[in-house]
């Protein structure tokens, strides 16, 4: 990172800003997506959509699972643990690109509607897109913090990236948790 | 001339073109691959989104952050030593006053060139019957004139943000003053596409974008779609770093109800832009890709709502407004405390009055809808929760009539703007109840009078305040103060003109005239008082033109102004000469001892300052 040069204290209130920016940019990220769910109900009321409901569940639980090892590695390289903190992180960066697959490649494929099919195809390829968007950009933080990892820039006191590339993990992860059963779960056919 | 090409923004710019036919190319490369036809439409708008990440990339401001993404170091923002002289304003500068400086000449620029498109078509409309536009032209000029203005306003009110808060706080930078460069320099690029919808066709909607309108009409739409949402991440990202200034810089013994007021508004401000910005950035995003891909949100042909897009857009769109005029009220509420030596009448009642109208600024959207078609159990609370905001702003009113009450006012120019200022948006906020009232809205919608009304709005809350602010804070910028003889003809001018344009717009509007129309039937009688407008306009043009010349000429040439020349408490004035020097306050210690607007009141003082290097203590103020 880029503080090497701080005190302790220096540093500890410079992420202190950090985290609080963070913060504010996950705020402001939600009312995106809280305007998009909004779309939903606004267009679809209470219909169901017609998506494959196992591989819907697979994908939920493979980034549920993500999330539990970028956890793992965020307490591992707190403890000075960098193996364990490597491992960890590829673990999450291969689960993620699994996600991925699993929804661009798998479900997109896969659904009885393409995007342009009604307001449906609309709500369901904007949805999952943006969503998929930012897992998209949250595993090219985690690729750029392997690579800092690789590179020996972390202790067990000064990692403010890895916590920050966690953190912006499970806030994806908290979305797809909303985004999951209003697409997935609610309504009737 | 090599050197030239060197400065960050002309290398951008250049980047910014080069960029937007690579993106373009290699788009339609793509798709040759792929065995698809030349589509225009995608390969300009993907060209226009490309063509502004090179903008940044080859202007520098990606530099740091992508070291830092390959894990070198870098280094901390107050070690950075920014170029010399004049030189730092054309580059990626970290300080938040040469920022400042950037967001206000953005602004003013932007002021001019949407003043400008106004002026052409108030030709048009001075007289009945088509003279010198058709009706794409004229539609084009009339949205563009509308969104050019409000990213004028985004960027003017950012400029006092980024300039004044941490002098008003007590800090040496913004929390973080990478994005807050960045936050500028992402603005650029966005009013160029902008502006290119004019080459593209324009468009046919006015700034609001309506679909099945801009689902259907030509090209431009999307340029102005694509600038107004890069525009929207510089107005998040400001705000963001704004609020996380405020809450984390703030120098000892800064408690949130000791802050100089205007560091209130910009707070509640920052809040909304931050958070409902994100609502016109979806809307406009999903038009785009309506119109992309031909995904139906908006087209009930197959199963979209176009109601749906109103909904989205006004839930910022609305809350925008307060947005923009909060700042100016704040600058209002700063300003009057020192040209009437009193102290500012219910300080916590105006902190707490710009966070009131944040709050219920949120729960107003629809009274923009109640003529689109609605549920009709939404109109009426709709209704109430407009009426609403008048008593948080009814609150700054009392405050600055019993500020102002048998105070020692000196009649500077700063002074003659904010009483123009809150004459003006009085009459703004007279207009507006019968335009949140259901039963009055129906007759009125789509008129003139809403015309009228914003205009006050906008002017009494933004374009009178920024020019107090301009006149008042510019010695602290430059050292040299502007022209008040000049300052004087620019407001004497400007004030009695807008209020002929302003009353004209109302009067043609009840009785009738529609907006957003070329022309008009001659036989309604609109012909002299359309006349007056134009007239009327082109004169607060020229009071302008005056007001850039004053600048101008004042930075080189202007009286001399380096100490405390309005003599205010604050501690950007009491403590700093002017120019104010880089990192502020950095190796004293800051200490309060008072309350910000104890005018009249002997003996007492704001702020101190010791040096910290020697425990010897010195009082300055």
């Amino acid at each position: 990172m880029t503080s090497l040069g701080l005190s302790q204290r220096q540093y500890q209130k410079k992420t202190a800003t950090n985290r609080l920016g963070l913060w504010l940019f996950f705020i402001s990220d939600s009312f995106m997506f809280g305007g998009l769910i909004i779309s939903r109900f606004y267009l679809l009321g209470d219909q169901k959509l017609d998506l494959n409901q196992f591989l819907g569940l697979m994908v939920t639980a493979i980034l549920l699972t993500s999330s539990f090892f970028m956890n793992r590695a965020e307490v591992m390289v707190s403890q000075g643990n960098r193996k364990g903190f490597i491992r960890s992180l590829i673990i999450t960066i291969l689960l993620g690109i699994t996600f991925l697959v699993g929804v661009i490649g798998v479900e997109w494929a896969d659904a009885p509607f393409g995007p342009a099919d009604g307001a449906q195809g609309a709500v369901f390829y904007m949805l999952t897109g943006m969503h998929a968007f930012h897992v998209l950009t949250g595993i090219l933080f985690l690729l750029v913090t392997l690579r800092n990892g690789l590179k020996n820039k972390f202790s067990s006191e000064k990692h403010y990236m890895v916590e920050a590339a966690a953190n912006y993990w499970h806030f994806v992860d908290v979305v797809w948790i909303i985004v999951y059963p209003v697409l997935y779960l609610m309504g009737t056919f | 001339m090599k050197k030239f090409f060197s400065i960050g923004i002309i290398r951008g710019l250049i980047f910014q073109i080069l960029g937007s036919f690579a993106g373009a190319g290699i788009f339609y490369g793509i798709r040759v691959l792929m065995g698809l036809q030349w589509k225009t439409e995608p390969t300009i708008v993907v060209g226009g989104l490309v063509g502004a990440i090179f903008f940044l990339v080859g202007q520098g401001s990606l530099r740091d952050w992508w070291h830092v993404a390959i894990g070198k170091e870098m280094p901390e923002a107050h070690e950075v030593k920014p170029y010399p002289g004049l030189r730092r304003y054309f580059e990626f500068t970290l300080d938040h006053k040469v920022v400042g400086v950037q967001y206000g000449v953005l602004s003013m620029v932007l002021l001019s060139v949407g003043g400008s498109l106004a002026l052409i078509f108030r030709l048009e409309l001075a007289n009945s019957g088509l003279q010198i536009l058709d009706f794409i032209q004229f539609n084009t000029l009339v949205g563009l004139h509308g969104m050019v203005l409000i990213i004028s306003i985004l960027t003017g009110i950012a400029a006092l943000g980024n300039y004044l808060v941490p002098l008003l706080i007590g800090a040496e930078d913004m929390a973080f003053p990478r994005l807050n460069a960045f936050s500028f320099w992402i603005a650029i690029p966005a009013s160029v596409i902008l502006l290119s919808a004019m080459f593209f066709g324009g468009f046919e909607t006015g700034w609001t974008g309506y679909p099945p309108n801009s689902v259907r009409g030509p090209m431009g739409v999307q340029m102005f779609f694509l600038g107004v949402y890069i525009a929207g991440w510089s107005s998040i990202l400001g705000a963001l770093n704004l609020v996380a200034t405020i809450i984390r810089m703030r120098n000892k013994g800064m408690n949130l109800f000791r802050m100089p007021i205007l560091v209130w508004s910009v707070f509640s401000t920052s809040f909304m832009a931050m958070t409902a910005t994100q609502l016109i950035g979806l809307s406009f995003q999903l038009v785009m890709f309506e119109r992309l891909l031909g995904m139906s949100f908006f087209t009930p042909s197959n199963g979209g709502n176009p109601i749906l897009f109103q909904h989205l857009f006004w839930f910022y769109s609305h809350p925008a407004v307060y947005i923009f005029v909060l700042p100016g009220l704040g600058v209002i509420s700063e300003l009057l405390p020192v040209f009437v030596r009193k102290p500012l009448f219910g300080y916590k009642w105006v902190a707490m009055s710009s966070m009131g109208i944040a709050a219920v600024g949120f729960l107003v959207w629809g009274h923009h809808m109640f003529a689109a078609g609605i549920e009709d159990y939404l109109r009426v609370p709709f209704m109430y929760s407009s009426l609403l905001v008048a008593v948080p702003t009814g609150v700054k009113f009392f405050s600055w009539a019993a500020t102002i009450w048998q105070g020692k006012v000196r009649f500077a120019v700063p002074l003659l703007f904010t009483l123009g200022a809150i004459l003006v948006f009085l009459l703004g906020g007279l207009t507006g109840p019968p335009l949140g009232t259901v039963s009055t809205d129906l007759h009125l919608h789509d008129t003139y009078f809403i015309v009228g009304h914003f205009h006050d709005t906008m002017f009494g809350g933004f374009i009178f305040p920024i020019f107090a602010a301009i006149y008042y804070w510019y010695p602290k910028i430059t050292g040299r103060k502007l022209n008040e003889t000049l300052g004087k003809i620019h407001f004497y001018l400007m004030t009695p003109s807008f209020l002929l344009m302003t009353f004209g717009q109302m009067r043609i509007g009840l009785l009738g005239m529609r907006r957003r129309i070329a022309d008009y039937d001659p036989s309604l009688n609109f012909d002299f008082t359309q006349l007056l407008i134009t007239i009327a306009g082109y004169l607060i043009a020229i009071s302008v033109l005056i007001f850039f010349i004053n600048l101008i000429i004042s930075a080189k040439k202007g009286e001399l102004a380096t100490g405390n020349i309005w003599k205010s408490r604050s501690p950007e004035w009491a403590i700093l000469p002017s120019p104010a020097p880089a990192h502020n306050y950095e190796g004293f210690e800051f200490k309060l001892v008072g309350d910000p607007y104890d005018y009249g009141l002997k003996g007492s003082k704001y702020v101190e300052l010791t040096t910290s290097s020697n425990s010897k203590s010195e009082a300055v103020l």
